[in-house]
């Protein structure tokens, strides 16, 4: 044994488990936190972007005179300046650097100025003259999928992928129930708006501080570009405001490195807000046919959905998108009988990528309003149509895979529908006539902010009626379909003032999930000493993978541990000869331990593409919500009273942050069933501007009751369930039936509209 | 840009006569917004904000006088009781932070139909004091919207203070939002009783180019009304003029809602803001 420090889980206070405070939280608090627009150096340029005003046109030709000519311009760049490659992208290079002879779509970069005041290089920006022939925009995706006329975006044509699901032959039942839904495009409205700075180094590279997801997957695209070596692309994580996917695609960094590299000096680019709109991808929007086959009593026979995913003008992550969407299609039940398709399209429209969910968010809020319908046709409540055929231990999800970590999900819906519900918030009077008595004024009018509509008074409780409804959501967790996911953690002991230290080292991007809190957390508890060290993220460590996918404390954490073990093992064979050593007198002799280890979970596999069918998720996560609205029927405006979740996390790393993931996915689930989308007509966007675009207040999101599992996952670190994501799937179902379950309308759209209620014919 | 800092207030009349193409900014929620997302670019922005004398209000006679920089927290904090339309409408601006540095004589400059102030103001019938080094002029509110973001305001005019009739009844502000709090009306509506003249004054926002008032709506309610009984109010009557509410407005569709969904909302403000006032003052009567 190992008489001193090393010892694993000694059961610090501020180890695995224990609600360790982020070390950028009363920074972010107080306004002192340094984002990546804060980045500053002496003598830097500002780089300033022309975007294109059209969805799809030629360019006849670019004129940069007049931007040269202005004083304070020190670069004026189009794609025939780029140095090496003309396209990226992250799965399929199909996006351009800069515009070539064509933009895709509204807001597409077409030319990049350097500038010593962004004024100025804005104003430079403006005066370039682009001749622009617009043509036909493909904007309707159903079209683009299935129009052999349609015009192709790209030379290859508009799929970008389709993805089947095949398992069984039938396809008939006692009660079937069918419905098509659409969801809106949503954004991921981060409030760190796009930014980094490039600044040239002595040997021909860039050295490029950036606000990203992924330092190297950013440098593998980067490099290329630049027609640099890698090693000469070398990145730093600039401070993070917010991501949720929106960071995973390449914004601003080539560009801002190509005017570094043109000008020899620093060169910073911010985005706007209204350029961040065009600045990222979005979630696809999604439509929907779902036919749902089940026995009287409830038991689901067959499924039959087919999923039209519209990426826009660029691949980005859209064929990962649609493999969630078809594996996930049908949800966390037992089906034997699944026949989906996955589309994924090209059109004219903004692009779409990654965003918190994931492919898995639009299907969710389908298959769970489908379920409602089939409770009702059952005679069952939605809770009991859940139960009788929720997934286990051992089910076989659509894809063939087998559940193999625990799944408690009926356990999880009962208790769930045993939490207590709130109380009435009103004082329910007459619906539509006003008061005839004269009754005394002292008459308490209820406190206007917990009704809907809030302190703008469209209510003292006059056609408020409550709803109650639920959703249950399953999500992936880590990279699947075979990727190579991995991450690498170099982990260091040393005596620093002669006590004992860690240096935790990883590239992995604090996004503000708070996996630095975690990381340090994971080196107390594995090498029993309190004091670490969690060193800046960059690329002078192997890749950590993606900030995505819930995927972090899984692998960095697990490749943090890996490397913590190794040291552990390192210092205890160091001591072999002398058992009595203490690590103090250990370090003191030998000097610094440091291990490098990549940890990689267990390998995942492509499905089928003709059946859909393979072992294509590492792990997979449950969330269940229930939500109580009070809606005003009369004027389709809601008030979310409560919403409660369940959730199996497979251990608890840090409570308070947890809590905090499951929060913040549930309001972003609430956003996207009441009020967040970017409204596209004709290509172009009508809505960029958080003026226009709404994300949900503190008046919006209500409290919440959590009930979080620890239901170990054998197979993963700590046996924990990635948690980032799956809150953000079950929110949107639960609240979009709470408010059917008020109005009896079948709202087969989110976000719901208050005109979709206000307006509705009654059903 | 120039930045003009005037330090009293006929330096800012001469600035003003001297620059009439000056923007004047006192909380800077709105000029300040235009001015990021690059929608314009003033040649000058006229600070009114070391004038001391335009942060005060004083109740003269059964008009309160509030000076043009007073923000929408002093009139939620301290002119609830004497002017609760205006007050209920400044309490559903934008988050503390805009209210702290917002005032309605800003909603007035900028003239947007979807200024929170104007319903209460139009239902009030306020009285906005204009002045230019050529004089003071009083621009009774009903005359002071021209257009879509365009008010009576000469191009050498500022706005010193707008004069509010003090609530002799019961007033309430109404405003429909895709979301609880910070948003900019869909739609709004104001109604004000004024039991002495026997008149109901309405303001209409976000649903037409200019806010207006519903004038055969505020005429119907009048003649229908038993003041003197306060006896209850018959609900055909308030459907009645909820549908003559929205009968006065010519919303358009936009991203913010749709037209048919805007006059459904206005009738159904209407009715319930006019339940609400009545009750007040049938309650009133009986104490």
């Amino acid at each position: 044994m190992t008489s001193i420090q090393t010892e694993p889980r000694s059961g610090s206070r501020s180890g695995v488990g224990a609600s360790v405070p982020r070390p950028d939280g009363t920074l972010k608090v107080t306004g002192e936190f340094a984002y990546s627009s804060d980045l500053w150096l002496d003598g830097m340029l500002w780089g300033a972007t022309l975007r294109s005003p059209h969805p799809s046109a030629w360019i006849r030709s670019i004129d940069i005179g007049p931007a040269l000519a202005m004083p304070g311009v020190f670069a004026v760049l189009t794609h025939e300046d780029v140095p090496g490659e003309k396209f990226y992208g992250l799965e399929h290079r199909d996006q351009p650097v800069l515009a070539v002879d064509q933009v895709r779509y509204q807001g597409e970069p077409v030319a990049l100025v350097a500038a010593d005041h962004p004024e100025t290089a804005r104003r430079a920006a403006a005066a370039i003259i682009v001749a622009y022939e617009p043509r036909e925009a493909v904007v309707d995706p159903r079209r683009a999928a299935f129009d052999p006329s349609c015009p192709p975006v790209h030379p290859h044509g508009n799929l970008v992928r389709h993805q089947p699901v095949r398992v069984g032959d039938r396809f008939q039942a006692e009660v079937v129930v069918t419905g098509e839904y659409e969801v809106g495009m949503q954004d991921q409205a981060f409030l760190g708006p796009e930014s980094g700075l490039a600044v040239p180094a002595e040997d021909g590279g860039v050295d490029l501080f950036i606000a990203t997801q992924w330092l190297h997957v950013d440098q593998d695209q980067v490099a290329p570009c630049l027609g640099l070596p890698k090693e000469k692309v070398r990145l730093s994580l600039a401070g993070v405001g917010g991501a949720f996917g929106a960071r995973e695609d390449l914004s601003m960094q080539i560009h801002a490195s190509m005017l570094a590299l043109r000008t020899g000096r620093p060169v910073k680019i911010v985005y706007g807000r209204e350029e961040s709109f065009f600045g990222h991808v979005h979630r696809h929007p999604a439509w929907m046919r779902y036919e749902h086959g089940a026995t009287a009593d409830g038991r689901l026979v067959y499924v039959r959905a087919e999923i039209l995913l519209d990426g826009g003008a660029y691949c980005s992550t859209s064929r990962a998108v649609v493999g969630n969407a078809a594996s996930l299609g049908v949800g966390p039940y037992e089906v034997d009988n699944v026949r989906i398709d996955a589309y994924g399209v090209y059109t004219n429209n903004p692009p779409c990528g990654a965003m918190r969910g994931f492919g898995a968010v639009q299907a969710c809020y389908a298959y769970e309003s489908q379920m409602d319908r089939l409770a009702e046709a059952c005679g069952l409540s939605p809770v009991e149509i859940r139960i009788r055929n929720a997934v286990s231990q051992g089910s076989r999800l659509a894809t063939g895979q087998v559940v193999d970590s625990p799944a408690p999900l009926a356990g999880m819906l009962r208790e769930l529908a045993a939490m207590p519900l709130p109380g009435s918030t009103v004082t329910r009077r007459s619906i539509t006539e006003p008061s005839s008595a004269k009754p005394s004024s002292a008459e308490p009018v209820p406190d206007l902010r917990s009704l809907p509509g809030g302190v703008s008074q469209t209510t003292h409780g006059e056609g408020v009626r409550r709803g109650v409804g639920y959703g249950v959501g399953i999500k992936n967790i880590c990279f699947s379909e075979g990727f190579d996911d991995y991450s690498t953690a170099r982990v260091r002991v040393e005596l620093l003032g002669g006590e004992p230290h860690v240096l935790v080292h990883t590239a992995a991007a604090e996004v503000g999930q708070g996996l630095i809190t975690v990381k340090a957390q994971i080196a107390r508890t594995e090498l029993g000493i309190d004091k670490v060290t969690v060193a800046p993220a960059d690329t002078s460590v192997g890749s950590a993978g993606s900030s995505s996918a819930s995927r972090q404390s899984y692998v960095t954490g697990g490749a943090v541990k890996a490397a913590c073990e190794a040291v552990r093992e390192r210092l205890d064979s160091l001591r072999a000869g002398d058992p009595e050593l203490g690590l103090v007198e250990l370090l003191e002799r030998f000097g610094p331990v440091e291990e490098t280890r990549e940890y990689r979970h267990r390998p995942t596999f492509p499905m089928d593409p003709v059946t859909g069918q393979g072992d294509s998720h590492t792990q997979l996560a449950l969330c269940v919500h229930r939500a109580v609205v009070d809606v005003d029927v009369e004027l389709g405006l809601v008030k979310v009273v409560e919403l409660a979740a369940v959730q199996d996390v497979g251990r608890i790393l840090n409570p308070v942050a947890l809590e905090g993931q499951i929060h913040g996915g549930t309001a972003q689930g609430l956003g996207l069933a009441l009020m967040e989308e970017i409204q596209v007509r004709d290509g172009r966007v009508l809505n960029p501007s958080f003026t226009d675009y709404l994300i949900p207040t503190i008046l919006d999101m209500p409290p919440m009751r959590l009930s979080i599992l620890e239901n170990p996952d054998p197979h993963a670190p700590y046996g924990l369930r990635g948690a980032g994501e799956p809150p953000t799937l079950s929110s949107t179902p639960a609240v979009a039936a709470a408010v059917r379950a008020a109005t009896g309308l079948e709202l087969p759209r989110v976000p719901i509209r208050p005109e979709d209620i206000a307006l509705a014919a009654p059903s | 840009m120039d930045f003009l800092r005037p330090l009293t207030w006929d330096e800012a009349l001469a600035y003003k006569a001297g620059r009439p193409e000056a923007t004047p900014i006192q909380g800077g929620t709105d000029v300040m917004v235009e001015i990021n997302l690059d929608k314009g670019r003033p040649a000058a922005l006229l600070d009114l904000n070391p004038i001391s004398e335009l942060t005060g209000w004083s109740a003269e006679g059964r008009t309160v006088r509030v000076g043009a920089g007073v923000t929408y927290s002093r009139l939620i904090g301290e002119l609830g009781s004497l002017l609760p339309g205006l007050a209920q409408a400044a309490r559903t601006v934008g988050s503390p932070q805009i209210r702290n540095r917002g005032t309605v004589a800003g909603n007035l400059g900028a003239a947007s139909p979807a200024g929170d102030s104007h319903p209460p103001l139009l239902a009030s019938g306020a009285v906005v004091e204009a002045e230019s080094a050529r004089g003071r002029r009083m621009i009774p509110i009903g005359e002071f919207y021209t257009g879509v973001k365009r008010n009576a305001l000469a191009p050498d005019e500022l706005i010193r203070a707008v004069h509010v009739p003090a609530a002799t009844g019961p007033q309430y502000f109404s405003k429909i939002g895709t979301r609880n709090a910070m948003v900019i009306a869909v739609c709004s509506f104001a109604i004000a009783l004024h039991p002495g003249e026997r008149r109901i004054g309405t303001g209409i926002g976000s649903a037409a180019p200019t806010p207006r008032r519903a004038v055969a709506a505020e005429e119907f309610l009048a003649g229908e009304l038993d003041w003197d009984g306060r006896s209850a109010l018959d609900p055909g009557v308030a459907r009645r003029f909820g549908e003559l509410v929205a009968e006065a407005a010519s919303p358009i569709d936009d991203v913010r809602g749709r037209a048919d969904y805007r006059l459904h909302s206005l009738s159904v403000m209407a009715r319930r803001a006019l339940g609400w006032a009545w009750k007040d003052y049938a309650g009133r009567g009986s104490a």
